[in-house]
Parts: structure tokens; C-alpha cells; sequence
């Protein structure tokens, strides 16, 4: 035990000592969160709009007037041709445009039809379809104080309710991927040169030749990680809260627990990519190029697993920060307990075992 | 039994598509409380054959001992109880001289203050920069820290592969002065150097070249088996002194040795008057020819010629 002890305090000595990677250590992620929390978002919002309007009358300027000050369209200019709009459009400076015919609110009262053409930059077709909704059901709200003191015959009224994320905001789904996507490089970042450094500057032949056990060696340089690793879950959950407006709806000492489990699964990958590569730079290489891509691609917070291919959904299931993915949606946005997530954990400790068994297992124990 | 066998050890190391051979079959033990010294120069398998008797390497082929574990079954005990100083310096650069002892003393399961006795020596000449980050200390020092972190838990067997390279002449003195105090503690050591006056140092050495031994014997009965007459011979002007001696067919070998080169002949009944005849050709002022006992050198430069 004083073994494992000293060997810990080494490790700590080591990291306390070099103080410019720990700084990195406790600020890459608060910095990589409030990036990620700010730049990864597929939320529209303030999207800048041109209204061409031929009527100028009273209908035409209340509907302009609710669209501009929705805050999911901002007013870019008025213009008077199709020439413009298409000039607007052209420099890029515009998403949509209003268009109201001449003598709108005439045809509307007097014909009962009246159009109104939206022109959108569909280049991004998402963003597009969502404008043009977006604007449509604005259209549709002046529609309907329209006809608020008539009765109309054989109307379906919809009645939508978003559960556990009213506003539609789009951190919620983003946060507990950033959470997962900052913990998993961090972590694995960390213990990745941590054998291998001890190769490249010859310890490791004197460690070998002495009573320290293979599995003594691997746990010990994971535990001051792990001390690191607190700090930064917490820092990421306070930007999550403070900073980025998600509130943690469920148990915080449940989604603490989870979120150590996580990092101790991702030291683990770390410690294993250390113990396999030859130079502290492979190291490195490999923790970036085999980590941030598929936690990216396959842990669901950008596209969804559900609409891959099959083999991608197989592969999917490989990735730690899926599973992670999930427990965080379940507990930070939806407030459910561990009932809701027990699969999830562990699937997550049995990749935490068989990850540190590998390791264990390959840990040379000659040159 | 003896402290260290080693039978016929072959490692050969690949290197592209080429094989090179580290080690040739070598063969040699260590008796208990002896000071065993490998002479040879830079490449010829030191440092293979220290990894193999300390298990972090495999041989080829052969069988090895220490303490009478195999290295390769019982590698386990051998690393429990032998101490172990790489050719390059292996302690943690970023923590202090205290904690690197501590650490190794720990991880061998015990502490500074139990073994105190066996590295006070040692260990006090460092001790007023205990608190200095062993990065930081000069190649004396850090020599002296890595032996005391070796010995620190009191082994059986010391390895030392090179310990003495890039230390100053006197740091080198004081260290093997060290060596034979613990070799009175009963410790084995085996010792690596490409120092050859060192191996006087010790009570047996063995002559390693291209991963082959060359001789193993006593200093003494190295130098009692120095056959050739040697001479030595000087002048202001010694680079040219040296062509013009290498040149005549007469001459054997002809080495740099401190301010005299020395000579010897193919056939021995040679003498002064033969390296008299070869300079007379040249310019040579201040010319001081004698006749010279052999030393250890001399011995290997002829071994290794052989």
C-alpha cells in the first residue's frame, strides 16, 4: 500500500511541478466548453431578412412588424424590386425574403385570398425550411386574429408541447455533448503520454527492475488524473449552469458520479493508447486523431445514431461518450434518476474494466 | 553458487533488413563479493548484456543466473532483490534528490532511514542539495544519487552499467572508492566501463568486443600475459614520430599513450637500436627512447588487436 502510495505521490509531484500543462489541464476545458458551448449550435437565431413590400398597407406592415421583431429574423433592409433581392441574396447577406403583392390587405378582405411569397437561400436546406416555418407560422398567428370573433368550419387546432426543453434552446442538446466530447480529449490527453514519457526518459527500465507490480503501475498514474479530472467536471458544470443557461434538472451528486465514471472509462483509453505507443508525439497523435472524430461523429449530439447506416450504429457502440451522451440528457436535461440510466453505467464500468484489463494485460514488462 | 552465470548469451538486434549481432555467445560467472568489471569500447554489447542479466531483455539464446534465478523464469525474485543503474540517467529529473531515494526506497518496500547505513557515504555528499531537483545536479552528482537510489534497498546484486561516464577524474576516483567499500558489505557488482585504467579497480575484468569476450582474468594476469617487449618513445615533434613509426614493417602496433607513443615489434628480440634506425630519418628533436612495463591498456589495445 505505501508502494501505491509513494508511486501516487510521485505521479502528483509530476504534474504539480510542471505547471504550464497543469494550467492547460484546468483551463483547455473551460475554454473548450465556452467555444463548443457557443459556436456549435444549430439554433437560428437573428437570421437577416429582406421584406419587399408592394403594398404598404395595414396587413402587410403587421406582419412585417412581427417578423422583424421575432428574434428568430432580423430585419436587413426594405427593398423596392426583385432585382434587390436577388442582389441581396447574392452578396450573401440575407437567408429570406417577404414578399407582399400590391393591394394585400384588399385581397385578403375582400377575395378571402391573399399570398404572400417567401424566397429562402436554400443552399443550407435545414436552416431554410426552418426560416421559412418559422416565418409561415408567424404569417398564420395574423391569420388567426383574424378570424378570432368568426366561426370557421371544421378546424383542427394543433397543439404542440416541447417536453424538457420549451424554448427549443439548442444547448440543451449541445452542453452534454460538449460535456462528453471536452471530458473524453482531456482525460485521455492526460494519461496518453503517461507510460510513455516514463520510456522515453529511461525510468522505465529502472521501475521494471523492481518489485512494482504491472497493475500497481497503471492505477497509480491514473488516480492524479483523476484528482484534475474533478476539477474540470466541475468547472464544466458550473459554465453549463452559469454560463450557458442549462440548468441541471436532476441529482448533481448523481450526474458528479456518472461524469467520474466517464473520465475514469477515458483515462483508461489514455493509459492504453500510452502503453502501446512508442514516443510521447504517436501518443498524442493517436489520443487526438481516434477520439475526437468518433465522439464527434458517433455520440449522437450532432447527428443523430438512430439515421446512421447499420455498420455505423454497431460502430457507435464502441464509443464511450455515447453512452456518457445519454446518462447526461437523462439527468441534466430530463431530471431522471439512476433508474433511467443503470444500462448505460454499466455499459460504461464494463468498458472501464476491460479497458484497464487490456492495459494490465499489455503492460511489457521487459524493454 | 555463484552471484552471476552466464552461458553462450546470443542477442542479436534487427535493424531494417539487417541483423546485427549485439552479443556472440558469451559465457562468464561472478563469484558472491566480487567486484566484476566488462571492459569495452562504445557498441560492443555493455549494455545488451546488462539488460539481460537484469530481465528487461531477452536473450536469443543461452542461459543466465543471478543468485541462481533464471532470468527468464525467475525474473521476478531477480528484480525483488538486485539493484540496477542504467547506462544513461534514469531518475526523475523533476523531482527532488529526497524524492527520487524515497521513491526507490519505497518501492522496494522500504525506507531511507533503514538502509541509511549502506548509502551514508554516498549519500551525505549530496545530502546538503537534498532538496535540489536531481535535473539540476552535475554529472558527479547525479551519478552519486542514482547509485544511492540502486543500493538504497540493499541488493544482493549491483548492476552498474557505465557509471563513471561523463563524471570529472576525481568524481570518478572517490565513486570507485565507494564500489569497494560495498563490495566489503558482501555486495556482488558488476561493472561496465569504456575506461580502460579503470579495470585495475577490479578483482576480475573481462574484455568485451563486438559482443565478443575477449579474455576474462585478474588485472594482475591480464598484464602477467603481456608477452611483447614494449617502448616508449617520444619527441617534440609526435604526430610525424607516430606515421613514421606506423609505417615500418617492422613495427606491430603503435598507440598515443599520454606524452609517449608506444611500440612494439613483430618480433621481440627487437630493440631500442630498431626504433632508433626508423627515426633517424627525421627531424625529431628532444628524442627520448626506454624500455616500459605494460599496463592493462597496453594489454587490451594488444587483445583487441589479436
Amino acid at each position: 500500500m505505501k508502494q501505491f502510495l509513494i508511486f501516487v505521490k510521485k505521479e502528483w509531484l509530476h504534474i504539480w511541478r510542471d505547471k504550464r500543462t497543469l494550467f492547460i489541464l484546468i483551463w483547455m476545458p473551460v475554454i473548450q466548453i465556452l467555444l463548443y458551448g457557443f459556436a456549435l449550435t444549430n439554433e437560428v437565431k437573428n437570421s437577416r431578412i429582406v421584406i419587399f413590400d408592394q403594398a404598404k398597407d395595414e396587413a402587410s406592415r403587421s406582419i412585417s412588424n412581427e417578423i422583424s421583431a421575432s428574434r428568430y429574423f432580423s430585419l436587413y433592409k426594405t427593398v423596392n424590386s426583385y432585382d434587390e433581392i436577388e442582389a441581396t441574396f447574392r452578396q450573401g447577406k440575407i437567408r429570406l425574403a417577404v414578399v407582399f403583392p400590391r393591394g394585400f390587405r384588399n385581397d385578403l378582405l375582400h377575395t378571402n385570398h391573399a399570398q404572400v411569397q417567401l424566397i429562402a437561400d436554400s443552399s443550407d436546406p435545414n436552416t431554410a425550411s426552418m426560416l421559412s416555418n418559422y416565418a409561415a407560422a408567424i404569417i398564420n398567428d395574423y391569420q388567426q386574429s383574424l378570424n378570432d370573433n368568426q366561426q370557421l368550419p371544421y378546424t383542427i387546432k394543433i397543439q404542440v408541447r416541447m417536453l424538457y426543453n420549451p424554448e427549443l434552446k439548442g444547448a440543451y442538446n449541445f452542453v452534454p455533448g460538449v460535456m462528453a466530447l471536452v471530458l473524453m480529449l482531456v482525460c485521455t490527453m492526460m494519461t496518453a503520454i503517461a507510460i510513455v514519457k516514463e520510456k522515453e526518459i529511461g525510468t522505465m527500465e529502472v521501475i521494471l527492475v523492481s518489485p512494482l507490480k504491472p497493475f500497481r503501475i497503471i492505477i497509480a498514474k491514473t488516480v492524479p488524473y483523476l484528482m484534475v479530472s474533478m476539477l474540470n467536471i466541475i468547472s464544466i458544470m458550473l459554465i453549463s449552469v452559469f454560463a450557458l443557461d442549462v440548468p441541471i434538472t436532476g441529482s448533481v451528486w448523481l450526474l458528479m458520479a456518472e461524469s467520474i465514471l466517464f473520465t475514469i472509462t477515458s483515462l483508461s483509453v489514455g493509459i492504453l493508447i500510452s502503453n502501446t505507443a512508442k514516443t510521447q508525439q504517436t501518443a498524442m497523435f493517436t489520443a487526438m486523431m481516434s477520439l475526437f472524430l468518433p465522439t464527434l461523429l458517433f455520440s449522437g449530439f450532432l447527428f443523430p445514431v438512430e439515421n446512421m447506416p447499420i455498420p455505423l450504429q454497431v460502430i457507435s457502440n464502441v464509443v464511450p461518450s455515447r453512452w456518457y451522451f445519454i446518462i447526461v440528457k437523462a439527468v441534466m436535461i430530463k431530471g431522471l434518476g439512476f433508474a433511467a440510466i443503470w444500462k448505460e453505467t454499466l455499459i460504461l464500468v464494463g468498458m472501464t474494466a476491460t479497458l484497464l484489463g487490456i492495459s494490465i494485460y499489455k503492460f511489457k514488462i521487459r524493454l | 553458487m555463484k552471484a552471476i552465470v552466464v552461458e553462450d548469451i546470443v542477442k542479436k538486434y534487427r535493424v531494417g533488413k539487417a541483423e546485427v549481432s549485439a552479443l556472440e555467445g558469451i559465457s562468464f560467472s561472478v563469484d558472491h563479493g566480487e567486484i566484476f568489471g566488462i571492459i569495452g569500447p562504445d557498441g560492443a554489447g555493455k549494455t545488451s548484456l546488462f539488460r539481460i542479466l537484469t530481465t528487461v531483455l531477452l536473450a536469443d539464446s543461452g542461459f543466465a543466473s543471478v543468485d541462481g534465478f533464471d532470468v527468464v523464469k525467475d525474473y521476478k525474485k531477480i528484480r525483488n532483490q538486485v539493484g540496477y543503474m542504467p547506462g544513461r540517467f534514469s531518475l526523475y529529473p523533476d523531482l527532488t534528490v529526497q524524492e527520487n531515494l524515497e521513491f526507490f526506497a519505497a518501492i522496494f518496500n522500504t525506507t531511507i532511514k533503514e538502509n541509511y547505513d549502506l548509502v551514508k557515504e554516498i549519500y551525505s555528499q549530496i545530502e546538503p542539495f537534498k532538496n535540489r531537483r536531481a535535473g539540476q545536479l552535475s554529472g558527479g552528482m547525479k551519478q552519486k544519487l542514482a547509485l544511492s537510489c540502486a543500493l538504497i534497498h540493499k541488493p544482493s546484486v549491483l548492476f552498474l552499467d557505465e557509471p563513471t561516464t561523463g563524471v570529472d577524474a576525481v568524481s570518478r576516483k572517490e565513486f570507485w572508492e565507494m564500489l569497494h567499500r560495498l563490495k566489503v558489505q558482501g555486495i556482488t557488482i558488476l561493472v561496465s566501463t569504456a575506461y580502460m585504467d579503470e579495470a585495475t579497480l577490479c578483482d576480475r575484468v573481462g574484455l568485451i568486443q563486438k559482443g565478443v569476450l575477449l579474455s576474462v582474468n585478474t588485472p594482475k594476469r591480464v598484464i602477467s600475459e603481456f608477452k611483447d617487449a614494449l617502448w616508449a618513445i617520444r619527441a617534440k615533434e609526435m604526430y610525424p614520430l607516430m606515421e613514421a613509426i606506423k609505417a615500418d614493417p617492422s613495427v606491430l602496433s603503435c598507440y598515443p599513450f599520454g606524452q609517449y607513443h608506444h611500440v612494439t615489434f613483430h618480433n621481440k628480440a627487437e630493440s631500442k637500436a630498431q626504433l632508433e634506425r626508423i627515426i633517424k630519418n627525421g627531424n625529431y628533436t628532444d628524442v627520448e627512447i626506454f624500455p616500459i612495463q605494460a599496463n592493462i591498456e597496453d594489454c587490451f589495445m594488444a587483445l583487441m588487436k589479436e
